[in-house]
């Protein structure tokens, strides 16, 4: 029993390491923009198809297929910033969340138009033998998700704090106008900030289709369970994400495993619910902040 | 969607009359008026969710819950406890309306908008509870045998007959909406939408009133679902996901949120669009739906029916210019 419960635990934290990555990435367009991205786990589908195509049907090596759909990927959240977000002459939060919808929906069918509605494997980074270990039974993919979740936030952590550009971001996430009086380019700063969380998207779904395959329409259920991990850690903090995204695919993992199945996409929508409700501020978040913020 | 003349409206209406009479002349739109019950249907939901999205400002992504509880609470009370429809229907408006309280009130507390997410994950819950709960609901497979209606003694069970009633229904909700809008709840709700911290210090309930506005929009869906259950006779799961949520946007973002013809406008095309005009793109029709979303809120905000305004107010700006 014990070392089933570890067993979901394992599968939990990796499945909750690609939401903390979705996360991150709502955090950082929100951070610099306040917009919630509801084409955010279009990233990560994206990147799972794209690998999928470039590995699997072109035959490019791993080492070069995965930097070139990240590639790929990023420049299809350049493209969002410019053709949906940039465009719309009067802003409002209402505009720029119908905005991105209408990008997921429209990106979500093109990805069925090239790609059709089967779900495509990827052979895993390091082979599929398991690893034992006390009692659990652990494939190798398992670490290149994690791992790649903690080089992320140590990527991150420095290019927002060390560099310069990164610390513009930052100034443009505390006060936008004050932000474009010392200089900075507020819209450049925006869509950096499409492009990295679509980078961060990309990475996340090229770890976790050799786990858990990838269709076109899995994009919506990431979304909101990322969006679920960044509420619960509490939005706009990195470390929050990190965490949130972990508890949440823990508790997903253990619920279908103990509860039911059936209901296994229910437990983190529940839990984020619930978040919503009681303590909208999250774990790591400020109450006094998402009264403050625009939105 | 300040005022509705009363010529619009008489005119709308008598459209709504001849309808039938017209469609079954001609036999290339006589399957026209069994799309227009579906539009009045539909138009039932995107008159609350636009006066939701364009008065209180706020965005639901969950609005196919409510349309299908309503529509499961009215099946499940007539076919296995056979209960009068209507006192179902009735049923059904109050049980949305209690959830919806709870699920709206604390996100709308917020500032901001959380209501969209929650709306999002509690759509899909009830979703999944639909197809779950076989016992009740019956799982994909959904349920069938549902009772027609009828009115001391008088069945709807012929489609023109349902039409009418269905028009009646929303021509009932447009008139007492548009009477909102004029009431002072109606200029609190324009406060609000104009600007909520001049609104609030001016001492309106902010939240109060975007809850309401909520609640209202949602007991419209659960109306709307239980006349679907009674029209089709059988209801199941996939009627009610997320992307019905997402195509009731489109139809308001189509039409326009700021007025009131644009819910009608909005339902009108997209239920014509996927029902009759959009057969060639079958499946792919998503990419077309994701394209009108986002040439609308680009170029047309106000929806098309604030098309006239906009040209309107491009004359006037030529003219000056001049």
């Amino acid at each position: 029993m014990s070392g089933q419960i570890f067993q979901y635990l394992v599968t939990g934290i990796t499945v909750g390491s690609v939401y903390a990555m979705v996360a991150v990435g709502f955090n950082i367009i929100y951070n610099v923009t306040e917009i919630i991205n509801f084409a955010q786990g279009e990233f990560v589908m994206l990147g799972g198809l794209i690998m999928v195509f470039l590995h699997v049907s072109l035959g490019l090596p791993l080492i070069l297929a995965f930097p070139a759909t990240v590639v790929l990927v990023t420049m299809v959240g350049v493209l969002l910033d410019r053709l949906a977000i940039n465009p719309i002459r009067q802003p409002t939060v209402l505009s720029l969340i119908i905005a991105t919808i209408a990008a997921s929906i429209l990106i979500k069918g093109t990805a069925m138009f090239i790609w059709g509605k089967d779900p495509f494997d990827l052979p895993a980074f390091s082979g599929r033998d398991p690893i034992t270990l006390l009692g659990a039974v652990i494939q190798p993919q398992y670490f290149w998700v994690i791992g790649f979740l903690v080089l992320v936030v140590i990527v991150l952590t420095f290019f927002f704090d060390r560099t310069i550009i990164g610390k513009a971001m930052s100034a443009c996430a505390d006060n936008p106008d004050a932000a474009s009086l010392v200089g900075i380019n507020v819209k450049k700063m925006v869509l950096l900030s499409f492009a990295l969380s679509a980078a961060i998207g990309a990475v996340a779904g090229i770890t976790v289709t050799p786990i858990s395959l990838m269709e076109y329409d899995r994009g919506a259920m990431l979304a909101i369970k990322g969006f679920g991990a960044a509420v619960l850690g509490g939005l706009g903090s990195f470390p929050g994400a990190v965490i949130g995204g972990l508890i949440l695919g823990a508790i997903e993992s253990l619920g279908a495993g103990l509860i039911s199945s059936g209901y296994k996409d229910a437990f983190a929508l529940i839990v984020l619910l619930f978040v919503l409700f009681f303590k909208p501020s999250g774990i790591f978040g400020n109450i006094e902040i998402s009264r403050i913020k625009r939105f | 969607m300040l005022r509705i003349g009363k010529l619009p409206i008489g005119l709308f209406a008598g459209f709504i009359l001849i309808f039938p009479w017209v469609a079954g002349k001609i036999p290339a739109i006589q399957n026209y008026t069994d799309i227009m019950v579906f539009v009045g249907i539909y138009c039932l939901i995107t008159i609350g969710l636009g006066l939701l999205m364009g008065y209180a400002g706020q965005i639901s992504v969950g609005h196919a819950a409510f349309y299908g509880i309503g529509a499961y609470v009215s099946a499940i009370l007539t076919t296995r406890y056979g209960l009068n429809p209507w006192f179902c229907m009735f049923v059904a408006v109050l049980v949305t309306g209690m959830i919806a309280f709870l699920v709206g009130a604390p996100s709308l507390k917020l500032k901001g908008h959380y209501l969209a997410m929650a709306t999002l994950a509690f759509g899909i819950i009830v979703f999944i509870i639909f197809n779950e709960e076989t016992r009740w609901t019956g799982g994909p497979d959904g349920m069938s045998d549902i009772p027609g209606l009828s009115l001391f003694g008088f069945y709807f069970d012929t489609i023109e007959k349902y039409f009418f009633l269905v028009w009646g229904f929303v021509f009932v909700i447009l008139i007492f909406t548009v009477n909102i809008i004029q009431s002072d709840a109606g200029r609190a709700l324009r406060a609000i939408h104009t600007s909520e911290a001049a609104a609030n210090s001016m001492g309106v309930n902010v939240p109060r009133f975007k809850i309401l506005v909520f609640v209202y929009s949602a007991i419209l869906a659960s109306l709307a679902g239980s006349l679907y259950a009674h029209y089709l006779n059988f209801i199941n799961p996939s009627t009610f996901d997320l992307f019905f949520s997402i195509k009731l946007l489109i139809m308001i973002a189509l039409g326009g949120m700021y007025n009131i013809w644009g819910a009608v406008i909005g339902a009108g095309l997209i239920t014509f669009l996927s029902n009759e005009w959009l057969h060639y793109f079958e499946e792919f029709e998503v990419i077309v739906y994701g394209a009108i979303l986002l040439v609308v809120t680009i170029f047309l905000p106000h929806g098309l029916a604030g098309l006239p305004g906009m040209v309107k107010e491009l004359f006037v700006r030529q003219k000056s210019n001049e």
